[in-house]
C-alpha cells in the first residue's frame, strides 16, 4: 500500500517542463530564433548607418560640440540632477533614475547634450544637485571655458573624485 | 532519475545568465565613447550598446593609424563587449563569430583564453556542451585571475553536462571555498556527486545547500530548489520521514513552496498521517486557483478526509473541487478563444509599450483577462519565455524602424528648406570669394617671397636687400648720375667724381653697417606679418569650411536616403513577417499549453467525480451503519424497558427523543477538523 502511494505521489509530483505540443517542435523554434537574430543584425547595421547619417546632418564635424557626464568615485555621492548652462543659457538639465545612476556607478558614461557651437572660448556653468554619504544635501557648481576650435570637442564633466575642486568638478578635453 | 535530469536542466538555464553578464565593470576609460555604450549597457539597453560600439568600432578600424587612436586602448575590451552586449541581446550566432575570431587571431594567449571562455559559455548556453567542452580544451596555459574560477565553474558545468561527472566533482572541490558562485557550487557538487554515484556525498553536499544562509533571493531560491530535489529524493529511495524534513525546510513564499506543500501533504499520507497531511494542503487550497498545485491540492484534501472516515466532508470537498475545475474548464476554454483571437498578444504589446525593461517580469502583474488569466504557468516555459523576449524584441525592432522611418522624412524637409536658403546665396558669396581669393594668393606668394630672401641672407650676406627705399633712391640717383657723365665726360671732374665716390662710400658705410641691426628688425617684421598672415589664412580657411558646410548640409544626401528608406521599408516587411510567425508561435505554445491544463482538469474532474460517488456511498453505508447500531441499541433498551417498564418509564421515553435528535456521523465535527489546521 505504502509503496503504491509513493509512486502515486512521485508520479503526480512529476512537472511538466515541456508545453510544446507535437505541432510546435524545438525545430520551429529554432529556425525562428535564428530568423530574429538575422533581422536584429539587420536592424543594427541598419540603425549605425542612419546614426552617421544623422550626426553628419546635425552635428557637421566643424561645429559639433558633445559633453558627457561620469562619476569619478561611485561610492562619493548619489547624483540627483544636473544643469548646465552655456553662455547663461540652460542647456540641459536632466534628472537621474536609479537605473542611470547605476550605470554611471560602473563606469559608464552619459552623453547629456550633443549640439553645434561656434568657434572661439564659451563659458559653461556646471550645478548639481546629490546626496552625500552622511546623507547631507549637495548643492554644487563650477564654471569652464570651453575652447572650441576647428574640429568636434567633447569634453567630459567628471563629478567626485580627489582631482576635483571644492565644488566637486573635474573637467576633461577628448 | 528524471526529476534529477530536470533538475540538472534548471541549473543548465536558470544559473547560466549568472556567468553570461560578466561585463558589469568597466576597466579605466581612454575612450569617451567606449564609456557611452557601457552607459547603455549598464541600464539593459543592449540595442543602443551595440549600435554605438559597433560604429565605434567601425570607425576605428576605418582609421589609417588606429593605433594612434584612444579607442586601441579598449580594443580587447570592446570586441568582449560586443559580444557580451550581443549575448544579452541574445543574439548568440553573431556574438559566437565575433569571439571565434578573437579566439583564432595571433593575440596574447591571455585574451585568447579569455574568447576561448566566452565561445564556451555560448554553446552552453545553447546546450551544446560538446562544442563548449572541444572550445574549453583550446584554453592553453593560465587563464586571467579574475576569470580563473569562472573558467573551472563553466568547465564542471560542461563536464556534468557531458556525464563526466568525476572530473565535475574533482574541479567544483578545488572551487568549494570560493565566495563567487557561492551556493550554485555546492548544488552542482551535490549533483555531480550524485550522478557520479556517490549518492551519500551528493545528499551531504545538498543537505549543506540546503541550510546555507543567505540573503540573496537567487540564493534562497537553489536553496529551496536543494531541499526539493532532496525531498524527491528521499521519497524514490522510499524514506518519506526524510523527505519530509527536506519538505519542510522549504519556504512559503519562495518559487517551489507549492510543489513543497503539495509534497508534504503527499509524504503525510504516505505515513498514514492523513489529518497532517491536510495542514499543508488547506494552505495551498487557499492559494491561487490557476495554480496547478493548488488544483491537485483540491483532489488531495478531500481523498485525506476519505481515508480519516469523513466521507461526507470528503464529498463535499469533491463537490466543491467539482465545481471549481468546472468553472476552471470553462475560463481555460475562453482563454484558449481569447488567445486564438490575438488577444493575448495585444496584452503583450501593451505591457510592451511602456518600455520598462523588466516587462517580462511585470507581465505576471497584467490585469487578469481571459487571455493573460494562466499566464504564470504559461511563464514556466522557457521555450515561451524565449518567444515572448523575441516578439518583445521584434515589436521594438518595428518601433524604431517607424521612428527612422518618419526621421527621414524630416531629414528630407530639413534638407530642403537649407538648399532653399543656400542656392541662391551661395553664387553671390562664392563671386565675391574669387576676386578675395585672387588677392589673398598674392599677398601669400608675396610674404613667400620675402621669407626665401630672408631665409638666403643667412646663408650669404646681401646688405643692398635690405637698403632702405631713400637708399635705394639715392643709390639709383647716383646711377644716373655716374651714366650722364659718362655720355658727357666734358663735366665729369675730379671733384664730382670724388662727390660721387664719397656719397657712394656713405651709402655703402649706411647699409652694411646697420646690416645685422637690418636683418634682425627684417625677422622681426616678417614675424608681426605671419601673425596676420596666420589671421588671414584661418580666416580663409575658415571661410572655405563654411562654404563647403553650406554646401554639404543639402547636397550629397539624396542617395543615401533614399536608398536608406528603401532598406528600412524592405526591413519593415521582414520584421513584420517575422512578427506574425512568432506570434503565431507563441500562441500555438500558449494554446497547447492551456490545453494541455484543461486537458487535467477535465481527468481531475472524472477523478473527483468517481471519488464523489464513493465517498457518497460510504457515507451513506456509514450512515445506515450507525442507524442500524442505533436502532439495535434502542431495540436493547426497549427490551430492558419492558423488564422494567414500571421503573425505567422515564427514561425511555428521553431516549427515543434522542434518537430522533442527533445528527448523522458523516458530517465530521467541527472542533476535529480544527485540530487537523
Amino acid at each position: 500500500m505504502r509503496k503504491t502511494i509513493l509512486t502515486l505521489l512521485t508520479i503526480l509530483m512529476l512537472n511538466i517542463t515541456s508545453a510544446i505540443a507535437a505541432d510546435v517542435t524545438k525545430e520551429q523554434i529554432k529556425g525562428l530564433d535564428e530568423q530574429v537574430q538575422d533581422i536584429k543584425k539587420d536592424v543594427i547595421d541598419l540603425t549605425a548607418g542612419l546614426l552617421q547619417l544623422e550626426e553628419k546632418l546635425l552635428f557637421p564635424s566643424n561645429s559639433q560640440f558633445a559633453l558627457f557626464v561620469s562619476l569619478a568615485d561611485p561610492e562619493d555621492l548619489r547624483l540627483d540632477a544636473i544643469q548646465i548652462k552655456l553662455e547663461n543659457k540652460v542647456l540641459a538639465h536632466h534628472l537621474y533614475t536609479f537605473r542611470e545612476l547605476e550605470a554611471m556607478q560602473k563606469g559608464g558614461v552619459q552623453k547629456i547634450y550633443t549640439g553645434n557651437i561656434k568657434t572661439g572660448d564659451h563659458k559653461l556653468v556646471i550645478s548639481y544637485t546629490a546626496k552625500a554619504v552622511s546623507g547631507g544635501e549637495m548643492k554644487r557648481s563650477s564654471s569652464y571655458t570651453l575652447k572650441k576650435g576647428v574640429g568636434p570637442k567633447f569634453v567630459e564633466i567628471k563629478i567626485g573624485g580627489p582631482d576635483a575642486g571644492d565644488q566637486g568638478l573635474e573637467f576633461k578635453d577628448w | 532519475m528524471l526529476r534529477f535530469i530536470q533538475s540538472i536542466l534548471f541549473l543548465l538555464i536558470a544559473f547560466n545568465a549568472m556567468a553570461e553578464n560578466t561585463i558589469n565593470k568597466s576597466p579605466e576609460l581612454k575612450d569617451i565613447f567606449y564609456g557611452e555604450s557601457l552607459f547603455y549597457a549598464f541600464q539593459n539597453k543592449h540595442f543602443d550598446a551595440i549600435s554605438k560600439l559597433d560604429a565605434e568600432l567601425g570607425q576605428f578600424y576605418a582609421l589609417d593609424n588606429p593605433a594612434l587612436d584612444p579607442f586601441n586602448q579598449h580594443i580587447n575590451h570592446a570586441e568582449f563587449s560586443v559580444g557580451s552586449f550581443e549575448l544579452a541581446y541574445r543574439m548568440h550566432q553573431r556574438a559566437g563569430r565575433a569571439i571565434k575570431a578573437i579566439m583564432e587571431s595571433s593575440l596574447n594567449q591571455e585574451i585568447r583564453n579569455e574568447a576561448a571562455y566566452r565561445l564556451a559559455q555560448i554553446y552552453y548556453r545553447k546546450n551544446q556542451p560538446g562544442n563548449a567542452l572541444d572550445i574549453l580544451e583550446k584554453i592553453q596555459g593560465e587563464m586571467a585571475e579574475d576569470l580563473r574560477v569562472d573558467e573551472i565553474y563553466l568547465r564542471a558545468q560542461v563536464y556534468i553536462s557531458t556525464g563526466k561527472f568525476a572530473e565535475a566533482v574533482t574541479l567544483l572541490k578545488s572551487i568549494e571555498n570560493e565566495d563567487k558562485y557561492k551556493g550554485y557550487i555546492l548544488y552542482n557538487l551535490g549533483i555531480a556527486y550524485i550522478q557520479n554515484g556517490e549518492e551519500k556525498k551528493g545528499i551531504v553536499a545538498l543537505g549543506e545547500m540546503g541550510k546555507i544562509s543567505s540573503d540573496e533571493r537567487g540564493i534562497l531560491a537553489l536553496k529551496d530548489k536543494a531541499n526539493l530535489t532532496l525531498a524527491n529524493r528521499m521519497l524514490e529511495n522510499g524514506s518519506p520521514d526524510q523527505a519530509k524534513q527536506y519538505f519542510s525546510r522549504i519556504r512559503l513564499n519562495g518559487p517551489f513552496a507549492d510543489r513543497a506543500l503539495l509534497g508534504l501533504g503527499w509524504v503525510n499520507v504516505s505515513l498514514g498521517q492523513f489529518k497532517k497531511a491536510l495542514v499543508p494542503w488547506r494552505i495551498l487550497h487557499k492559494r491561487e486557483i490557476t495554480n496547478e498545485s493548488v488544483q491537485e491540492s483540491m483532489l488531495a484534501v478531500p481523498y485525506s478526509y476519505s481515508q480519516l472516515h469523513y466521507y461526507g466532508q470528503a464529498a463535499l470537498s469533491y463537490g466543491e473541487a467539482m465545481d471549481n475545475f468546472g468553472s476552471e474548464v470553462d475560463r481555460l476554454q475562453v482563454s484558449i478563444k481569447s488567445v486564438r483571437e490575438g488577444k493575448f498578444l495585444n496584452a503583450i504589446l501593451d505591457k510592451q509599450g511602456e518600455r520598462d525593461e523588466n516587462w517580462l517580469h511585470n507581465l505576471r502583474d497584467l490585469q487578469e483577462t481571459p487571455e493573460t488569466r494562466y499566464i504564470l504557468s504559461l511563464m514556466a516555459s522557457n521555450d515561451f519565455q524565449q518567444s515572448l523576449q523575441n516578439y518583445h524584441d521584434l515589436a521594438e525592432l518595428r518601433m524604431r524602424l517607424s521612428y527612422w522611418l518618419a526621421t527621414l522624412d524630416v531629414y528630407v524637409e530639413l534638407i530642403e528648406i537649407r538648399r532653399k536658403y543656400y542656392e541662391p546665396l551661395l553664387p553671390v558669396v562664392e563671386k565675391q570669394f574669387k576676386k578675395l581669393d585672387a588677392r589673398i594668393r598674392l599677398r601669400l606668394s608675396q610674404r613667400d617671397r620675402l621669407d626665401q630672401r630672408l631665409k638666403s641672407l643667412v646663408i650669404s650676406r646681401r646688405p643692398d636687400y635690405l637698403a632702405t627705399a631713400e637708399e635705394r633712391g639715392i643709390q639709383d640717383k647716383l646711377a644716373g648720375i655716374e651714366l650722364y657723365l659718362s655720355s658727357n665726360p666734358q663735366h665729369y671732374s675730379d671733384e664730382v667724381r670724388q662727390r660721387i665716390a664719397r656719397l657712394k662710400g656713405v651709402l655703402h658705410w649706411n647699409i652694411n653697417g646697420a646690416y645685422h641691426e637690418r636683418l634682425t628688425h627684417a625677422y622681426k617684421q616678417m614675424k608681426t606679418l605671419d601673425v596676420y598672415i596666420n589671421t588671414l589664412n584661418k580666416a580663409y580657411k575658415s571661410f572655405i569650411r563654411t562654404r563647403q558646410a553650406a554646401t554639404q548640409s543639402y547636397e550629397g544626401y539624396d542617395i543615401p536616403i533614399r536608398q536608406l528608406k528603401t532598406k528600412i521599408q524592405a526591413t519593415q516587411v521582414k520584421v513584420d513577417g517575422i512578427m506574425a510567425r512568432q506570434g503565431r508561435l507563441i500562441e500555438a505554445l500558449a494554446v497547447n499549453e492551456l490545453e494541455r491544463r484543461r486537458n487535467l482538469l477535465e481527468e481531475y474532474q472524472i477523478k473527483a467525480r468517481f471519488a464523489l460517488a464513493e465517498s457518497y456511498d460510504r457515507a451513506t453505508k456509514k450512515q445506515q451503519k450507525a442507524q442500524e447500531d442505533k436502532f439495535l441499541q434502542s431495540k436493547a433498551l426497549k427490551e430492558s424497558a419492558e423488564k422494567n417498564k414500571q421503573d425505567l418509564n422515564v427514561k425511555d421515553t428521553q431516549q427515543e427523543q434522542l434518537l430522533q435528535e442527533q445528527p448523522v456521523e458523516a458530517q465530521p465535527a467541527p472542533e476535529k477538523e480544527e485540530t487537523v489546521q
